[in-house]
């Protein structure tokens, strides 16, 4: 039982017996979080489930159970965004300002090995680049996943690219039993994409403005259509620029659903003079948290959202919102020696995932029931900040916090909506007021914020701030929890004891990430 | 007539040895370098040098 007792400390007190402790099935339909990317059966084709209900960028409930792992086998790129800097690692899709390592497919292969070993979580090894994975042939790229298909057969390929490339590549993606590849698609109109895009080679050629736009957006497509066809799952990520596509976005979300996108993952832009990006450069800021999420909303109907996306380097490892890259370096795997796959951790962990998951779809359907029961529809919804460490529920003490997850909750229901990542506000013991004001920033546009455990002053200073520090449900599920809030915040409401916050936005921090894990 | 790769600028991401014709780049030292001996400027092959067109740093230049 060596196993389960690890992954209990992994996940949090109580996770381990939840699901024995599962209500009856209430209500079918579309309950819960079961709309968006976090659809469990219901609404989704069983073959489909199959293939992304692990899989932490592709399904919303499994980002908080399923580690990814990056490997950074391909610097080389084919294009150039006004949003990356490729002296330094590209600053949107992988995070800027932290050197990485530049891996052969042989040290990729040591390194997957290391990290599956470490980390029973692992379900999905992904290759983002730092460059492109298509470009220079895909050769590095698809070697890594002829060795990996061998080795560990368990482990889930993905990949993300471009596109330019892409349709020279189809086949050997479908060959090597690559189902889900991640397409940046950031226009439908080459006159947008002339002030995103300043070159890209293509055919033996480097191509600029419109030229290029417009061999860039007839690739995409074509690669997209190529895919879909073929039953590969496809995720579109578009990086979000404030007066260049913001508005734009909501025709490439309906550009890409036509032809047979699963998810669309709408990000800000990372922008800063210190990135020595062309936006950073020119002062293109990012959108605030409520552009952001309007826009998402506002493409709520087209093709589905991606609202969890931490915008990760290209050699992430663990848990989406954390990043343990820094425990697998070279030096270290080398320093380990050969290490074996065992199949064995993994399997018990996915098992326990599995036998959690049909209690949990049942306890979520069951709370949503009783408060579209009991609360009107006119109560608005609110925001609320969840300080976790995965697994759905609340276990993160307010200051250990490397980010917070956003859920709006309302007589509709509890959905995750984002995420705000801050800076540890409690280090060493003692709280950081300089840390505790981005935080009050970060979550600014909250109704409340959950947590396991939470000290005095800043409790006092978020109560200042208008945000209702909540601890009484600790290491309960957040959804259910998030519910239950609801139910009595529309009861004060109604009496008249508290006031509806309304009209607030949040910041979006940029920076580089440097918090390690806890 | 020979192109070369300012290795001070150059971020080793390889784009330019895949897409040389001629096989006259290879990684040394940190950073690509380019043999001049079998380094064509893509003259008769392509309408541009290869590693100027594909560098993301622009740091292939006439030697």
């Amino acid at each position: 039982m060596a196993n389960v007792i690890s992954l209990d400390s992994i996940l949090g007190v109580g996770e381990l017996k939840a699901a024995a402790e599962a209500p009856p099935a209430a209500a079918s339909g579309c309950a819960s979080s079961s709309c968006g990317s976090s659809d469990g059966p219901a609404d989704m084709a069983p073959e489909v489930w199959e293939k992304v209900k692990n899989h932490p960028c592709y399904s919303e409930e499994a980002h908080h159970y399923f580690a990814r792992m990056h490997v950074a086998v391909a610097p080389a790129c084919n294009i150039q965004c006004n949003y990356c800097n490729r002296k330094y690692d590209c600053s949107n899709e992988s995070r800027p300002g932290v050197v990485s390592e530049k891996l052969t497919p042989d040290q990729a292969l040591r390194k997957i090995m290391a990290v599956a070993k470490e980390i029973p979580q692992l379900s999905v090894i992904g290759i983002a680049g730092p460059g492109d994975s298509l470009a220079a042939g895909g050769r590095n790229t698809f070697k890594t996943f002829e060795m990996l298909a061998k080795k560990a057969p368990d482990l889930k390929l993905c990949l993300s690219t471009n596109g330019l490339a892409l349709p020279d590549h189809v086949d050997t993606i479908a060959n090597y039993n690559i189902d889900h590849v991640t397409i940046t698609i950031n226009m439908v109109d080459p006159e947008v994409g002339q002030h995103i895009y300043p070159w890209i080679f293509h055919d033996h050629k480097r191509w600029t403005g419109l030229d290029a736009a417009k061999i860039l957006h007839e690739r995409q497509m074509l690669g997209l259509e190529m895919l879909t066809s073929r039953g590969i799952l496809v995720k579109v990520n578009s990086v979000m620029i404030p007066g260049i596509n913001d508005e734009h976005l909501m025709d490439v979300n309906k550009a890409v659903k036509s032809r047979g996108a699963f998810l669309h993952n709408i990000m800000p832009l990372i922008s800063d003079p210190a990135h020595g990006t062309h936006f950073g450069l020119t002062g293109q800021r990012g959108p605030t948290a409520q552009e952001l999420k309007v826009l998402q909303d506002q493409c709520e109907g087209g093709a589905k959202l991606m609202r969890h996306c931490r915008q990760c380097r290209a050699d992430a490892v663990g848990l989406l919102g954390e990043d343990r890259g820094s425990e697998f370096t070279i030096d270290r795997i080398d320093a380990m020696g050969e290490v074996e796959y065992d199949q064995e951790a993994a399997r018990t962990y996915r098992e326990h995932v599995e036998g959690e998951r049909a209690g949990r779809h049942a306890a979520k359907a069951a709370a949503q029931a009783d408060v579209a029961g009991t609360v009107g529809t006119d109560v608005q919804p609110i925001l609320i900040a969840v300080a976790t460490k995965g697994g759905e529920r609340i276990n993160e003490h307010f200051g250990h916090a490397k980010e917070f997850q956003i859920y709006e909750v309302g007589p509709k229901g509890a959905k995750f909506v984002g995420h705000r990542r801050v800076d540890q506000y409690c280090e060493g013991g003692s709280g950081d007021e300089d840390a505790l004001g981005g935080v009050l920033s970060a979550i600014n546009d909250c109704t409340a914020v959950f947590v396991a455990k939470i000290g005095g002053c800043p409790s006092q200073n978020l109560k200042d701030a208008g945000i209702e520090p909540v601890d009484r449900f600790a290491f309960e599920y957040i959804e259910e929890s998030a519910l239950t809030y609801f139910k009595d915040y529309a009861e004060r409401l109604g009496q008249g004891a508290i006031n509806a916050r309304e009209g607030q936005d949040a910041v979006i921090r940029t920076g580089a990430f440097t918090a390690l894990r806890a | 007539m020979a192109y070369k790769i300012k290795a001070s600028d150059c971020t080793a991401c390889g784009a330019c040895e895949a897409e040389c014709p001629n096989n006259a780049i290879s990684f040394k030292k940190g950073a690509y370098a380019i043999n001049a001996d079998l380094c064509t400027e893509c003259k008769g092959q392509f309408s541009s040098p290869q590693c100027a067109s594909v560098c993301p740093a622009d740091c292939c230049v006439p030697a």
